[in-house]
C-alpha cells in the first residue's frame, strides 16, 4: 500500500460542502457527531432542511450563543443546541420510530471502515480494554434511507479505510450509499464502488493506489 | 382521594429493594433525576439491575450509584462519556456487567415492555456482533433480529411539572426516556420541579398520563450535573 501522498485534495469544509449539496430542499436530515456536524454550515439558500437528533428534537438550531446554554437542549453529542421556531421535542421510542420507520431521508456519518459492499464499521475497533459503546448508530443505517459516510480517505498512518472487507466489528452489512473523502466522492452501487468526483490532481489510479477496495469507473466518465 | 405526592425523595425510593432491576430516565444529564439517584444511595440497596442510556459522569447521580457499588449490571446502549471513569474503571476490572443495546432497540425494548409486547424483530444490529446468538427471521426478504421487551421494578424520572394524579410534562430535551420508561415499571416515581392542582394542565399538552406513574415528589432546585462535575463534587456529599 502507498503511504506517502502530497495530495491533500479537499479540505474538511469543501468535504462538508459537497455532502451538504448533495441533500435536497425539504430533506430531514440526521448529522453524525464531529465532523457530519459541519454539513449544516454549507446547506446553499434557499434550500430548506429540518435537522433531527435523536435524543427527541426535530428542527435543531445553531449552537447557542455564549451565557444562552440550557443543559436540558442538548444534541446526540450532549452538546448544548438551540431550537428552530416550529420545533417539536418527542420521547426516544418516538425518535426511533422516525428512523427506523424509514421517516428520515439522510444521515451522515463518519467511520472507520467502508467495505467496496458498503459495509460500515464506526462503532468499535474491538479492542481489548476498550468500553464498548454503539449509540443510535446502528438503528440509523438499518433505517434511514440514504446513508452518507464523510472522512478522510486514509488514517493518519496511511492504511486505507476503504477496504474489502471490514475488519472492525460492523456497524450494518450494505447500508452505506456514497463516501465523501478528502480525494474523491463514490458511489456504492450493485456491491461495487463507481468513483463520482475526484479532488483536483487526484487520478483515478492514484486514488486505486491509495484504497484497498477495487475501484470502479462509470462507463461514461472521462477522467 | 388519589394523591401520588409523597414530601421527600428519601420516602420516594423507600421500597426500593435489592436486586430490583430500575429504569433511570435521561440522556447524559438532561433528564437525569440526581436528587432521586442520591436518595437511593442514602437508602442502599444493592445488586441493582440499571437500564440506563449512559453511566453518569464525574462522581455524582448514576456514576455515584455505581461508584458506591449498588449496580450489579447495566444496559445501556452508550456506557461512556466524557467525564465519565467510574464505570469503565469496574468494567475493566470485570466488577460490572454489561449489557450493550443499539440504542432504538433499547427504546423499543422499553416501549414494548410498557406496552405488554413481550419481543419484537427489528433490523437494528444484524449482521454485527451484537446480533450474535440472538434469534433472527427474513420477513419479506429481509433479515431481522428478536429482540425482548423490557419491564422494570422502579423506574426514577425527572419531568418539569405534574399533579397530584401523576400526569406530567417534561422539559425540552430532557424528556428522552422518561416518558416510556414511566409505562414499563411496576413502580414509577417521579421527581418535578413544580406540582400544580389537577386541572392546571391542560389536558392537550399531557405527555405522560397519570395512570403510568405511582409516586410523585416535587424537587424544586435540582442541582445541575455538569456544573457539580466542574466543581468536583462527590456524593455523598
Amino acid at each position: 500500500m502507498v503511504t506517502e501522498t502530497n495530495i491533500g485534495g479537499w479540505s474538511i469544509s469543501q468535504m462538508a460542502q459537497k455532502v451538504a449539496m448533495d441533500i435536497q430542499d425539504g430533506a430531514y436530515v440526521n448529522l453524525g457527531i464531529g465532523i457530519p456536524e459541519m454539513v449544516a454550515g454549507f446547506i446553499p439558500e434557499g434550500r430548506e432542511v429540518i435537522y433531527h437528533t435523536e435524543n427527541g428534537l426535530l428542527g435543531m438550531g445553531k449552537v447557542p450563543e455564549a451565557g444562552f446554554e440550557d443543559p436540558e437542549l442538548i444534541n446526540a453529542g450532549k452538546k448544548c443546541v438551540t431550537a428552530i421556531p416550529g420545533a417539536c421535542y418527542f420521547h426516544h421510542a418516538d425518535s426511533f420510530t422516525m428512523i427506523r420507520g424509514g421517516h428520515i431521508d439522510v444521515c451522515v456519518l463518519g467511520a472507520l471502515q467502508v467495505s467496496e459492499e458498503g459495509d460500515l464499521a464506526n462503532w468499535s475497533t474491538g479492542e481489548p480494554g476498550a468500553i464498548p459503546a454503539v449509540g443510535g448508530a446502528m438503528d440509523l443505517v438499518a433505517g434511514v434511507k440514504t446513508i452518507y459516510v464523510i472522512m478522510q480517505h486514509n488514517t493518519k498512518t496511511g492504511e486505507s479505510k476503504i477496504v474489502r472487507q471490514c475488519t472492525y466489528p460492523l456497524t450494518g452489512k450494505g447500508v452505506v450509499n456514497r463516501i465523501y473523502t478528502n480525494l474523491a466522492i463514490l458511489d456504492v452501487v450493485g456491491k461495487k464502488l463507481f468513483v463520482r468526483e475526484l479532488a483536483p490532481e487526484v487520478t483515478f489510479e492514484y486514488l486505486q493506489k491509495l484504497t484497498e477496495a477495487k475501484l470502479e469507473r462509470y462507463s461514461d466518465d472521462t477522467n | 382521594m388519589i394523591n401520588k405526592v409523597v414530601h421527600s425523595t428519601a420516602d420516594a425510593v423507600a421500597d426500593i429493594f435489592d436486586g430490583a432491576t430500575i429504569m433511570i430516565s435521561g440522556f447524559g444529564e438532561a433528564g437525569s433525576p440526581i436528587e432521586l439517584i442520591h436518595a437511593l444511595i442514602d437508602q442502599g440497596a444493592k445488586n441493582l439491575t440499571v437500564v440506563s442510556n449512559n453511566t453518569g459522569s464525574g462522581h455524582v447521580g448514576l456514576a455515584a450509584l455505581i461508584e458506591n457499588r449498588q449496580v450489579k449490571k447495566m444496559i445501556c446502549s452508550f456506557p461512556r462519556t466524557a467525564n465519565s471513569t467510574v464505570f469503565p474503571d469496574l468494567y475493566r476490572k470485570g466488577e460490572i456487567e454489561l449489557e450493550l443495546v443499539p440504542q432504538g432497540t433499547l427504546a423499543e425494548r422499553i416501549r414494548a415492555g410498557g406496552a405488554g409486547i413481550p419481543a419484537f424483530f427489528t433490523p437494528a444490529s444484524v449482521n454485527t456482533p451484537l446480533a450474535e446468538g440472538k434469534e433472527s427471521r427474513v420477513i419479506n426478504g429481509q433479515t431481522y433480529v428478536l429482540e425482548y421487551g423490557i419491564r422494570a421494578d422502579f423506574a426514577l424520572v425527572k419531568c418539569k411539572v405534574g399533579d397530584r394524579y401523576g400526569n406530567l410534562i417534561y422539559n425540552k430535551t430532557a424528556r428522552n426516556f422518561g416518558p416510556i420508561m414511566c409505562t414499563a415499571a411496576k413502580t414509577t416515581i417521579v421527581q418535578t420541579k413544580t406540582i400544580l392542582e389537577p386541572g392546571e394542565i391542560d389536558p392537550e399538552c399531557v405527555v405522560t398520563p397519570g395512570i403510568f406513574v405511582k409516586k410523585l415528589v416535587e424537587v424544586s432546585n435540582p442541582e445541575e450535573e455538569s456544573k457539580l462535575i466542574a466543581d468536583n463534587r462527590r456524593y455523598p456529599w
